[in-house]
């Protein structure tokens, strides 16, 4: 057996940051070919390793070597000319600028006399890799008209445009959904074959096992094991990560849906173009309930929240809450009205990073911290101190800027606004995307006992297994039509997967709606979901494909 | 932080020019100051948000004229044959009203219409400066002590007045200054100008009304500046069509010489105030002393 062939080496990497050291002595290597999984919790220094290797920051001590040469890089830009290209995981596109023109940036294709940029050729040349990832993005439009998902397939194209040898991977799929993940997988190992190595980031253990070859873990800045991913399983990571079992994580208490909570029918949204983005969708939330929307990107799972918080006021269909029809046209009203919405960008669309953890926390609520006509300062501390320790929120002060805290403790302040509104119904979209397992077990907890006091919550996911082990029932979504209902003891990953790829048989989907037009208003009544339809069969060969690769090896 | 810098910027002057820091110097600056911070004041409020407002020196000069021409002139009412003449109070609160006419229709234009701040309020400038000049066909209105016979004398105390030694116009800042503070830091208000200015989207999605908030914005910040061409054409005793020309520069000015970000959320009304100070005063008085405009 020959020594496995190093191509890059970090080699006593520290880095300190003011007073704190972020990475301590980390030894880090990079198998030529291969793929090398670099995981550890938030704050755990990943990303600072990853800017030094990338260029965009310098190590305090340590010595990069590449191809044995000992190289420093004083810029992304001289990282690049050596080969390295990198995905952040907050995406670094032009929302203003179109695909082509993403993924040309810096190294546009110039017509003839090296003056003009050619437009047709960049165009033709993005399709081209488009097409290569399977995603028939139109290269004109503009990047901030696509969903999170579609950007990520972006940034990938971006980096294959460029010549790399070593191409860093941070949580490349924490906004993609199963199918694109699979995607992603076959043109890592495409690039494999071509003998470029990878460093990929994620918090999706199982994901890392399918798709690594070498492992390497960091804990608190420090390097804490390697090894080949053919020696380890899921308890071996987290135990190195955490210290903790993977047991803890996927919680579910049994508890009785009570009366029904929220009651959506007939919920049709046009699409701009023509056509309908939802198309008739009915389904309750009771009080206690669990409920989990589960779909591929484009499903309209997005969409469906966002008509329950108002935000859309070309749809039709009405709204109940508690037995009372919604009126409210405006955010404002549906959050007086029992409803909160949490939404899936959380950098875009959930915090405002020019306010404090304590100003982010009450934003929803104000009105409830009023003595006068005035805020009062202390009614908010007290409310946003109790949440705080409620939710273990990690931040020096409420008075820190939103900005400092880790993605997992962002995550929990927005989750925070919510529940100071005193919801009756909370909808979640993705709401654990990158976030590290840690983070993850809060929230589920957190979920659950929200359920248990009574409150209906509603979560969109892209992941099975989370989708699987904490909803009390999984409704699933495809090309804006609800295509299957399972109660949590009968859903299975195949049916799931098989709902979620479905929508061409509109017969399943005008039967259910039928039946849920003409089933009265239930309260409290035994269980709602008798009606659960079955996987439609022309789906089946390709969950059978997916059903290898997503079973959790657990 | 700024503070230090005002007091370094202070003290420096004081040392290269004797005369620099006199008692009646320093009334006579603030009271110059005063104009621009009332302006800057409300323009903070925009640029919280994000926005900008063009269109506050038009302001200031439509509402001298209307002031002007209410004063010299009075409102004829053809039908009764009469033309009646208001008191000096009456006065300003027409003209104030003009302001928030004129900050509503911004406002609307930009949440209604979708049209951006810039092109709105730059719309704005060129038509309210077109009504100041209409109001008179381009002339001066002179002499806005008024007639004791018509009953509207008292206009000039706004401008030329003080109240325990200190000149209207500094009270009128100071006044302002306070309640927009306090508004901007203690209200729900102002929270919510910092959040839209921060992530519209996120603000949006708290249930924050943007479009209420943002219309509000735009009628504060021409409130502000009717304010400040009541004081004007009160100090001068007349209004011209010009007056407050390129005033909505040095508002912005001084505005984001105060630290407030033109991309919003972040900045505080007293920054504004200091940054009025800075823009208006100590540069253009204290860096250039041969030219001695102010004496």
């Amino acid at each position: 057996m020959t020594a496995p062939d190093i191509v890059l080496r970090a080699e006593g990497i520290t880095k300190i940051y003011g007073g704190t050291v972020a990475l301590d002595n980390v030894d880090f290597n990079v198998y030529r070919g291969k793929v090398n999984v670099l995981i550890g919790e938030n704050g755990a220094g990943k990303s600072t390793l990853m800017k030094i290797i990338a260029g965009a920051e310098t190590a305090t001590r340590g010595r990069l070597l590449l191809e044995g040469q000992p190289v420093q890089f004083k810029s992304p830009r001289e990282a690049a000319r050596a080969g390295i290209g990198i995905i952040y995981q907050e995406l670094n596109l032009f929302p203003n600028l179109s695909v082509a023109e993403n993924i040309f940036l810096d190294q546009e294709a110039l017509g003839r006399h090296g003056i003009l940029v050619d437009r047709r050729r960049q165009q033709a040349e993005a399709r081209r890799l488009l097409q290569r990832l399977e995603q028939p993005l139109d290269p004109q439009e503009l990047v901030g008209h696509l969903r999170l998902g579609q950007q990520q397939i972006v940034e990938i194209a971006k980096a294959l445009a460029r010549d790399v040898r070593i191409l860093i991977m941070d949580e490349p799929t924490s906004a993609l959904t199963t199918a694109e993940v699979e995607i992603l997988f076959r043109v890592i190992r495409e690039l494999k074959a071509q003998g470029v190595s990878i460093i990929y980031i994620s918090h999706k253990l199982e994901e890392l096992l399918r798709i690594g070859d070498y492992v390497t873990v960091l804990r608190d800045s420090h390097r804490i094991a390697e090894a080949p991913v053919s020696a380890i399983d899921v308890n071996w990571l987290v135990e190195q990560m955490i210290g903790r079992s993977v047991s803890e994580t996927y919680v579910h208490q049994e508890r009785t849906p009570g009366q029904e909570l929220l009651r959506v029918e007939h919920l049709r949204l046009p699409r701009p173009g023509g056509g309908l983005l939802l198309d008739d969708i009915s389904f309750q939330v009771r009080a206690g309930e669990i409920v989990a929307l589960y779909g591929l990107l484009g499903a309209g799972r997005t969409e469906l929240l966002e008509c329950l918080m108002g935000l859309h006021p070309e749809a039709s269909g009405s709204l109940w809450i508690a037995g009372q029809r919604l009126r409210g046209r405006h955010v404002s009203e549906r959050i007086a009205e029992g409803l909160v919405l949490v939404p899936e960008d959380r950098q875009r669309e959930g915090l405002v990073p020019t306010l404090s953890v304590a100003q982010n926390i009450v934003l929803a609520s104000l009105r409830r911290y009023l003595s006068g006509p005035v805020l009062s300062r202390k009614k908010e501390l007290a409310a946003v101190r109790r949440l705080m320790g409620e939710l273990g929120i990690k931040a020096p002060s409420p008075q820190t800027l939103i900005e400092a805290l880790s993605g997992g403790n962002q995550q929990k302040v927005v989750v925070a606004r919510g529940l100071l509104t005193e919801p009756r119904v909370m909808l979640l979209d993705e709401p654990t995307r990158g976030i590290d397992i840690g983070a993850k077990a809060d929230l589920f907890r957190l979920m659950n006992r929200l359920a248990s006091e009574g409150l209906g919550i509603l979560f969109v996911s892209s992941e099975l297994r989370e989708v699987m082990s904490v909803a009390d029932r999984i409704l699933v979504l495809a090309r804006g039509r609800l295509t299957g209902e399972f109660r949590r003891e009968e859903a299975s990953e195949e049916a799931l997967v098989a709902a979620a790829s479905a929508g061409q048989e509109p017969a399943t989907a005008a039967t259910r709606d039928e039946q849920a037009a003409h089933s009265p208003v239930q309260s409290g009544a035994a269980d709602p979901v008798d009606r659960q339809t079955q996987a439609p069969a022309p789906a089946a060969s390709a969950s059978e494909e997916r059903r290898h690769q997503t079973r959790p090896r657990a | 932080m700024r503070f230090v810098a005002l007091i370094i910027l202070v003290v420096i002057f004081s040392i290269l020019s004797p005369d620099f820091l006199t008692l009646n110097d320093l009334t006579i600056v603030a009271e110059h100051v005063s104009i621009n911070a009332l302006l800057a004041i409300g323009q903070s409020f925009v640029i919280l948000t994000a926005g900008i407002d063009l269109s506050v020196g038009s302001i200031v000069g439509l509402t001298a004229m209307v002031a002007g021409y209410l004063i010299s002139q009075g409102l004829p009412l053809p039908m009764f044959g009469v033309v009646v003449y208001f008191n000096a109070w009456v006065v300003i609160l027409i003209g104030l009203l003009v302001g928030i006419v004129l900050g509503l229709v911004n406002g609307l234009v930009i949440t209604r219409l979708s049209v951006a701040p810039f092109i709105a309020t730059l719309g704005m400038l060129y038509a309210a400066r077109g009504l100041a000049l209409l109001t008179s066909n381009g002339a001066t209105f002179p002499d806005l002590g008024g007639d004791p016979s018509l009953g509207n004398t008292g206009f000039p105390f706004l401008g030329t007045g003080n109240i325990l030694g200190v000149p209207m116009p500094i009270w009128l800042m100071i006044l302002f200054g306070l309640v927009a503070s306090f508004v901007a830091s203690r209200t729900p208000f102002g929270r919510q100008v910092y959040a839209i200015g921060g992530n519209e989207r996120a603000a949006q999605l708290s249930g924050i009304r943007v479009n209420r908030v943002k219309l509000l914005v735009y009628v504060i910040s021409g409130f502000c500046a009717a304010m400040t061409g009541l004081v004007i054409a009160s100090q001068l005793q007349a209004a011209q069509p010009a007056t407050g020309e390129s005033y909505e520069l040095n508002a912005i000015a001084a505005v984001v010489l105060g630290g407030t970000s033109l991309f919003g959320g972040r900045g505080t009304i007293l920054g504004s105030i200091i940054g009025a100070f800075v823009s208006t005063a100590l540069l253009p008085q204290g860096a250039d002393h041969d030219h001695d405009s102010r004496r």
